[in-house]
């Protein structure tokens, strides 16, 4: 696995001059994912944040293959670009080893390309499907996806004077493509590069379909300063609400574990979308959201125990 | 070679003789035999196909997509609500001009959910940027679907090639085939401008465009359609002189001294042909328009014919539910606009859901256009055949 150093040397194939926001950790992740390997990538995304703020015509900040075809839709449209690849490659067209990423929203992949991607997972494509999980649609404005977390201020899922923001824990996405059975399924986050790099690494090199689900803070649906960004996803991490671990051919191994669990209390202080939760009448929420965390974060210990060997 | 097949079985052997790069496809009824066919095709090893049985339609089309921007010859084939799933797709195709091939069997479109031929799917999609050949029978759907690789890959547009649900698919005919060989070098091989596979060239593909391209964009993609005309005729040409079958726009048959017309399309038009003989014998001046390239319309050419025809029933399989007709009357209408001398013109929405279209009601449809020529009077402009009221 390559060093800081080595990585830093590499030709960054995402350009800076995009449009995101600034302390978006979505452009973060895209490089650190594209640095991972030096296999040329064809990448495809859904519409979201990273496709509008990358590709506003006649500019473009990829400087490899990218397509993008609709919202629901990334892991569809990238099974036929590596399906042609493979038929191309079957009638002597082109000879070139290429990999292929679908990198998309939580919005493109939990809720309404839930289905698209299950079809590619299923259908054993030599893909790998990112998805970048800021918890909503921050694209149209920061509303409600099957990613947020409970208790969250969206949109759509508003904190008002009967209802403190969304009412449901978050999809457990990752663990509905482990059932799958995938070769490779991870959860990582931009704040621990070597994490992630090293996963991307893992699943490129699988023949197979595989899956990361990479927790990336946003400043303007979260509500923190933009240089924040990067320690809150670190301690998104350490408070166990975003557990870093992967699913090998069905074994599930933690990947890092906090040396000291941190309340996840502290981890919600720091943004503005869970500001409503810390009045007295919502202290009940604050304790809810710990116990999901606690009883998430002992289930996973128990998956990882009880798996090993058993593949 | 002679043989006997259905519609699906036609376009599936089209198929295998094209031998595509790759085939997305998701099942629907009247559809779904090519899709069976074909998959046999690849698993007897007949095609050397990448074949993707995907979850929907929806994802059909997208996989069709990221195929086609690759440079893969790529092919699908749906009909009713598969291709309204693909609706959001479809103009994504052609957008990317994308030269996707797809065998569309003509069905109702739910609710009531039916699983019978009219047209209204296929017309749903007739500003999606797709070409749209409807064809008669069999052999023209094979012979079409044959024409519309090299006419999607020369117009950089997406085709949809289209037969009658039922009354094509799996109605048995006897037909004529190309030899293999012969198909392989008519479509010759496809050699894409651009493709996302360019490592050393990298394109975005699929970018944002905002107030400032998109309209230009759109342009484009209208001017592709208009250029497609004439790759449409070269294509045909090329086909009767080397196949001695030939299909232009639209066929006029009988109507060079008509008094009285029908438009229509699809299977439609055979059953008509026999009524016009029929009533020819009694000396009765009729004619039939046999509209077969929908998209792009050809208007300047179909206004000519028919300016010069006094009476005209334009047949629609489908209605617009605009209240004021269905889709191939307004556009008749328009394109007759212009012109000094106008048909007389009534409007027939039939055979909805698959309700049957006889000889009894053609030959009803031209007893009305001989009435309105001799009252030159038109009570009702907009009539539906063989409904219950
Ligand atoms: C069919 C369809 N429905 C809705 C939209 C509008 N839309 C575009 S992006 C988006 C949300 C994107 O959210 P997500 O996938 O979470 O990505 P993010 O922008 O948060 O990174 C929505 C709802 C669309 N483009 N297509
Ligand atoms: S809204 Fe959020 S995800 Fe979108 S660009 Fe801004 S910080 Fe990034």
């Amino acid at each position: 696995m390559a060093t800081l150093k080595e990585l830093s040397h590499k030709k960054e194939l995402l350009s800076g001059g995009h449009r995101a926001c600034a302390g978006c950790t979505e452009p973060i992740a895209v490089r650190q994912i594209l640095m991972a390997t030096d296999t040329p990538i064809v990448v495809c995304c859904p519409t979201g944040c990273l496709e509008v703020t990358t590709t506003i015509f006649p500019y473009t900040a990829w400087r490899m293959p990218w397509i993008h075809s609709a919202f629901e839709n990334a892991a569809a449209t990238i099974s036929g670009v590596e399906t042609g690849y493979k038929a191309l490659k079957k009638r002597g067209k082109i000879d070139k080893e290429i990999k292929f990423i679908a990198i998309g929203g939580d919005g493109g992949t939990y809720d309404i390309g839930f289905q698209s991607l299950s079809g590619a997972m299923e259908r054993g494509h030599n893909i790998l499907y990112v998805c970048l999980d800021n918890e909503a649609y921050m694209n149209t404005g920061i509303q409600r996806s099957s990613a947020t977390p409970k208790g969250a201020h969206t949109t759509t899922s508003p904190a008002g004077k009967v209802i403190p923001g969304k009412k449901t824990f978050r999809k457990d996405l990752s663990a509905c493509i482990a059932a799958h059975n995938v070769p490779y399924v991870a959860q990582s986050i931009p704040s621990m590069w070597k994490d992630l790099t090293n996963k991307v690494q893992k699943a490129l090199a699988v023949n197979g379909p595989t899956f990361i689900n990479v927790l990336v803070p946003c400043r303007l649906g979260w509500g923190f300063p933009p240089e924040k960004a990067i320690d809150i996803g670190r301690e998104a991490v350490n408070s166990c609400f975003w557990p870093l671990y992967e699913v090998e051919n069905g074994e599930w191994k933690l990947t890092y574990k906090p040396k000291e669990k941190t309340p996840v209390k502290d981890w919600l202080k720091s943004q503005v979308r869970f500001k409503h939760l810390f009045r007295p009448e919502n202290e009940s929420i604050l304790q809810e959201i710990q116990t999901e965390v606690d009883h998430n974060w002992e289930r996973l210990q128990k998956l990882c125990e009880f798996s090993v060997g058993l593949v | 070679m002679r043989v006997t097949k259905t519609g699906n079985e036609a376009m599936a052997e089209a198929m295998r003789q094209i031998n595509p790069d790759v085939v997305a496809a998701y099942p629907i009824t009247p559809a779904t035999e090519i899709v069976q066919i074909f998959a046999n095709f690849v698993a007897d090893g007949l095609v050397d196909t990448e074949f993707i049985a995907v979850e929907s339609e929806h994802s059909a089309m997208s996989a069709c997509i990221g195929a086609c921007a690759v440079g893969a010859r790529t092919m699908t084939s749906t009909a009713s609500q598969g291709l309204a799933l693909m609706w959001e797709m479809l103009y994504i195709a052609s957008g990317l001009r994308l030269p996707i091939v797809l065998a569309e069997v003509n069905r109702s479109l739910s609710s009531p959910i039916n699983i019978h031929c009219d047209h209204s799917d296929t017309m749903g999609a007739r500003d999606a940027g797709w070409i749209q050949i409807f064809c008669e029978n069999a052999q023209e759907a094979y012979d079409s679907l044959i024409q519309a690789v090299r006419i999607a890959e020369e117009s950089l547009l997406p085709i949809m090639v289209t037969t009658d649900g039922f009354i094509i698919s799996h109605g048995m005919e006897t037909m004529e085939l190309i030899e293999d060989k012969e198909v392989k070098t008519f479509i010759g091989e496809y050699k894409p401008k651009y493709t996302v596979l360019d490592i050393d060239n990298p394109i975005t593909m699929g970018a944002i465009d905002f107030t400032d391209y998109y309209f230009e964009h759109k342009r484009q993609t209208i001017e592709a359609m208009r250029n497609s005309k004439e790759i449409i005729a070269k294509v045909n040409q090329e086909f009767g002189a080397k196949f001695g079958r030939h299909y232009e726009f639209f066929e006029e048959y009988k109507l060079e001294d008509a008094d009285i017309a029908i438009v229509v399309l699809g299977s439609t038009a055979g059953t008509s042909k026999v009524v016009i003989d029929e009533l020819r014998q009694k000396g009765i001046k009729a004619g039939l328009l046999k509209l077969r390239v929908f998209r792009p319309f050809p208007v300047q050419e179909i206004a000519q014919i028919l300016s010069r025809i006094p009476c005209v029933a334009v047949m629609d399989r489908s209605d617009s539910l605009n209240a004021s007709g269905g889709p191939v009357w307004t556009e008749i209408r328009s394109a007759l606009y212009d012109f000094n001398t106008r048909p007389k013109m009534i409007n027939y929405i039939y055979g909805l859901g698959g309700r049957n279209i006889g000889l009894e009601m053609l030959r009803s449809v031209f007893e009305d256009l001989k009435n309105i020529l001799k009252t030159d009077k038109i009570d009702k402009q907009i009539r539906y055949l063989g409904v219950r009221e």
